[in-house]
């Protein structure tokens, strides 16, 4: 089959699996397994649609006439779809196998079968996504996708709390869909047709082109997460089940991403101040991303913030790349680019596992706070080792897979700053000691995550009756720590997967010669110190083993210093280890904190509660929702619930459209 | 990247000397404090009677616990192959090792804070997360320190870099060099749990940093966490002299001043332990700033001194 066919069977077998999964009913067991029999099918063809181009360099391109007004069916594939188109169908899998596991227990329902449709929906409509190259066709994607993601957001209907975190997202997706429709309209104002090839020949201006570029960023922004625009992701991560927010932050997030991509693709040489802008709102997007999730004492909360983190230094990386590549440093521009595409792989990978992980052990304790979490490890012997390997992966720490984009990331800048003159140079320099110390905070925010909830002692009775959770939650979970590590451990073999697309964005035409193109070389070294850890490692533990044996090896209490606690409530917890990090970021970051001390000699209780409020939501979201209500308020005479009312009103639409007709 | 035979026995004076390193801080701040004080090669008869030792494990503890000392080791022996000394160069270098230089490290913190996590004591808990805090906020000054270096000789190598970072070579940019090499003297002490940050002396849980991070290590286990920490000062100290002591000349010369540099680093250390008072927690934070700002200095001034 040619790479087309496999492409659009992928899709069919989705849009197929969807209604065979409402066809189920009651039966919502086999709807999950209708859904995984197609993810894993569409996976296997989307592999094989898009291999032959990666290794090629070469897509295909077809068009076909629509019904719709200023519409063609216009479906396409270069490295850039390619890579991603891949990266969705595969991550598929296991969110799907593992939300067979996680949904089991809410017993058979046809919500859940319906729940099910929604989630192919969702892939196919990503899948769609990355092919379109009509803009039409891709804003009716890209709200497929929008809308199959509210539904499976709102799963839990019944609770309140759901409902209102589902529709704040259904608000911001839309507000970024407004801008998007925006840069279509305006973009495709003079060409009279909205297929990709003619807006990227559209002549546009050098203020046009800062204009598509900006509502480019603000409707694409506002799907990726980026900063300010990320205020639905914190709310919607952790309403939605667990397998729906692996897929939600780790795969859909990236649609933003791709969004902005194809964009830059097709505006062609970028101005520098571009490179700027992506630069500082990645770096804005990356540090307030950490900081908040640092201040989160919800698990899956604090995940989606690191989402915005991540996909801050995913953008960190397009920006070092366009302002490099501005500077005419385009091997530099190469390597940023190339850590920036991988980072979206990564960040795909261990964000699914940890939110498998993290979603596995707040079902099985009944909590997400982690304040009632801890001991999870030994409870959870799978769930814990995965949650620790994605820790570690996305600290960024070899041998993972995090440390291989964050490395080409810094690369970049490092290579920029050193190579480049001026401003070009400063800016990239400006932006290494950002990086390094989201990476400090972030590595403190996952030694607080994984400490509290999984290590140490339980601190409420749900965490301590823990079980581990079906193999159809830690086969998945397993699978992607495997991923993690292979790709952080074999990582020449999987940069070929980007470097198309990465040469393409970098502005240079062709497609590499040889494994490994000029820039990338020392990563094969990166690797083999990755190897060459993992065999220390194994040194010193075989070391420490020989040692202690034969030697006297006890078990006894933890030191206590002469008073063990006396609950495991007198742990360190999770708000208590972000202290000494937040305490000098109090007056930037204006927690409202509720303190009610021990009093009197024999004091009785004493609480603290602190809570950290989102200045985007503050500043940004609550305002436009305001505006928008006051809008929407002005067309409220219009409603009265009077049938005549509405009759009325046909009758005048119809008359209005008879007299148009008639006078053009 | 390059990885040459004969340089594999640069990490041998690291491996070696690096326990001697924390005998002449501890000599020092005898001396300074008029006590006759433990013998220079104290911290090897601890590591020698440590490794002779069985173990005792908290109850609470997991694999984790048992397995953080050694990857912290292996993450730290490894960060030791980046590194030159003196006249050898680094058993292991390519562009961009300095990056790897410093998650090596993070690797071996992270192991180290988690195993703390894992015995569930409230001391820990508070060690880990002060370690964590402090170590975050010197991370923006360490890699602004290898930046500036690296923008200096136009290197991404730490071998290349401090292989050619003489200090002769510096000229007109002395004040860049003196200013990036205080901000990396300010991090060698937070990170090794020095005072004014740290006290590896004090005597109350509660006050401690590193040392209530490693309460319940004992035996082997903790051998492997006081070497890697002797191995971590060595390394700091490494970049520090390689700095800061002209190179060239014959080969014997130059190794001679590299180990009397690490010597003069290590009285400096315990002249600057036993002369300074602890910080207060809360001012820790600023006492990193003030690095990032010292290294941001020395990135400003040699950037708009020109090119190299």
């Amino acid at each position: 089959m040619t790479s087309e066919a496999c492409a659009l069977a992928a899709l069919g077998i989705l849009m197929g699996g969807a209604v065979l999964a409402l066809a189920c009913g009651r039966k919502s067991g086999a709807a999950g397994l209708v859904a995984v029999a197609a993810s894993a099918a569409a996976a296997v063809l989307g592999l094989c649609a898009a291999l032959p181009v990666l290794r090629a360099g070469t897509g295909w391109a077809s068009q076909a006439p629509w019904s719709l007004p200023w519409a063609t069916l216009s479906l396409g594939m270069d490295g850039l779809s390619a890579y991603f188109l891949a990266f969705i169908l595969v991550l598929a899998v296991p969110a799907a196998a593992y939300g067979r596991g996680y949904l089991a227990h809410h017993g058979p329902s046809t919500w859940t079968s319906a729940s099910w449709a929604f989630f192919q929906v969702l892939v196919a409509s990503m899948a769609l996504v990355v092919l379109a190259r009509d803009g039409v066709l891709f804003l009716i994607a890209w709200e497929g996708m929008s809308v199959a993601s509210f539904f499976l957001v709102i799963y839990d209907h019944e609770r309140p709390e759901v409902r209102s975190d589902a529709l704040v997202y259904l608000v911001a997706t839309h507000l970024g869909a407004a801008a998007l429709m925006a840069m279509f309209g305006f973009w495709g104002s003079g060409t009279g047709s909205l297929t990709f090839d003619a807006l990227a020949a559209a002549p546009l201006g050098s203020r046009a082109a800062w204009a598509v570029f900006l509502l480019a960023l603000a409707g694409f922004g506002s799907k990726a997460g980026l900063a300010p625009f990320h205020v639905w992701l914190p709310r919607a991560h952790p309403a939605a089940p667990s397998h729906v927010s692996a897929l939600m932050s780790g795969v859909m997030i990236k649609m933003g991403v791709y969004g902005l991509m194809r964009v830059l693709l097709m505006l062609g040489p970028p101005p520098l101040g571009w490179g700027y802008t992506l630069l500082a709102m990645g770096a804005l997007s990356a540090v307030g991303g950490v900081i908040y999730a640092l201040a989160q004492h919800d698990l899956k909360r604090l995940l989606a913030y690191h989402s915005v983190e991540n996909v801050g230094i995913i953008t960190m990386g397009l920006g070092a790349g366009l302002v490099a590549r501005s500077a005419g440093m385009e091997t530099v521009a190469v390597v940023a680019l190339c850590g920036s595409l991988l980072h979206v792989l990564n960040h795909g990978l261990f964000k699914s596992l940890l939110f498998y992980s993290g979603g596995a052990a707040a079902q099985a304790s009944g909590t997400r706070d982690m304040e009632r979490l801890g001991g999870l490890l030994r409870r959870m012997p799978v769930t814990g080792a995965a949650f620790l390997a994605g820790a570690v992966a996305i600290c960024a720490l070899p041998p993972f897979n995090g440390f291989v984009s964050e490395w080409l990331v810094y690369s970049g800048l490092l290579g920029g700053a050193l190579q480049g003159q001026g401003v070009p140079s400063a800016a990239l320099f400006v932006a290494i000691p950002v990086l390094a110390l989201v990476g400090g905070l972030a590595l403190a925010c996952f030694a607080k995550a994984a400490g509290v909830v999984f290590l140490g002692e339980p601190r409420s009775e749900g965490a301590s009756a823990c079980k581990e959770v079906s193999p159809w939650m830690t086969v998945p979970m397993v699978l992607t720590a495997l991923a993690c590590a292979g790709v952080g451990l074999a990582a020449p073999w999987v940069i070929a997967t980007v470097m198309p697309a990465a040469r393409a964005l970098a502005g240079i035409p062709g497609i590499p010669v040889g494994s490994l193109p000029e820039g990338m070389a020392p990563l094969s070294a990166v690797v083999l110190a990755g190897w060459a850890l993992l065999a220390l490692t194994g040194i010193l533990l075989g070391a420490r083993r020989l040692l202690l044996r034969g030697r006297t090896v006890t078990e006894a209490p933890t030191w206590g210093c002469g008073f063990t606690a006396a609950t495991p409530r007198m742990q360190y917890t999770a708000s208590s280890f972000a202290g000494p990090l937040l305490a000098p970021l109090a007056r930037l970051m204006r927690p409202s904190l509720r303190t009610k001390r021990p009093k009197g000699i024999f004091p009785k209780s004493a609480a603290f509660r602190s809570h950290y409020e989102d200045p985007a939501d503050r500043g940004l979201f609550d305002p436009a929702v305001r505006l928008l209500e006051r809008l929407g308020g002005a067309l409220r005479p219009l409603q009265h619930g009077h049938l005549q009312v509405y009759l009325l009103y046909v009758l005048l639409t119809l008359v209005a459209l008879v007299v148009w007709e008639v006078l053009s | 990247m390059t990885a040459h035979g004969w340089n594999a026995l640069t990490v041998l004076p690291a491996l070696v000397l690096a326990p001697l390193l924390l005998g002449i801080i501890g000599k020092t701040k005898a001396f300074v404090g008029g006590r006759q004080g433990a013998p220079l090669l104290q911290p090897y008869r601890d590591l020698a009677r440590l490794l002779g030792k069985g173990a005792v494990y908290s109850r609470t503890a997991t694999w984790v616990f048992r397995a953080a000392p050694s990857v912290s080791l292996a993450a730290i022996l490894l960060a030791c192959l980046l590194l030159p000394a003196g006249p050898l160069g680094a058993p292991l270098a390519f562009p961009g090792d300095l990056i790897l230089f410093a998650y090596l490290l993070a690797l071996a913190r992270f192991s180290v804070v988690a195993g703390a996590m894992d015995t569930g004591s409230s001391f820990e808990g508070m060690g880990a997360s002060r370690e964590a805090a402090f170590s975050a906020f010197a991370e923006p000054g360490f890699f602004l320190v290898l930046g500036v270096l690296a923008w200096k000789e136009q290197a991404l190598s730490l071998g290349t870099i401090l292989g050619g970072a003489d200090v002769l070579s510096w000229g007109g940019q002395m004040p860049a060099l003196l200013l990036a090499a205080a901000a990396l003297f300010l991090v060698l002490l937070a990170e090794n749990s020095r005072i004014p940050v740290d006290d590896p002396a004090t005597h109350l849980e509660l006050t401690m940093i590193h040392e209530v991070l490693v309460l319940d290590h004992s035996g082997p286990d903790l051998a492997f966490i006081l070497y890697g920490s002797a191995l971590k000062m060595w390394l700091y100290g490494a970049l520090l002299v390689s700095l800061l002591v002209p190179a060239g000349g014959p080969a014997w010369a130059s190794a001679a001043l590299f180990l009397g540099g690490m010597a003069g680093v290590a009285v400096f250390v315990g002249v600057v332990e036993s002369v300074m008072a602890r910080l207060r927690l809360d001012r820790v934070p600023r006492f990193l700033g003030l690095a990032g700002v010292l290294a941001a200095l020395a990135a400003l001034l040699l950037m708009t001194g020109g090119q190299p």
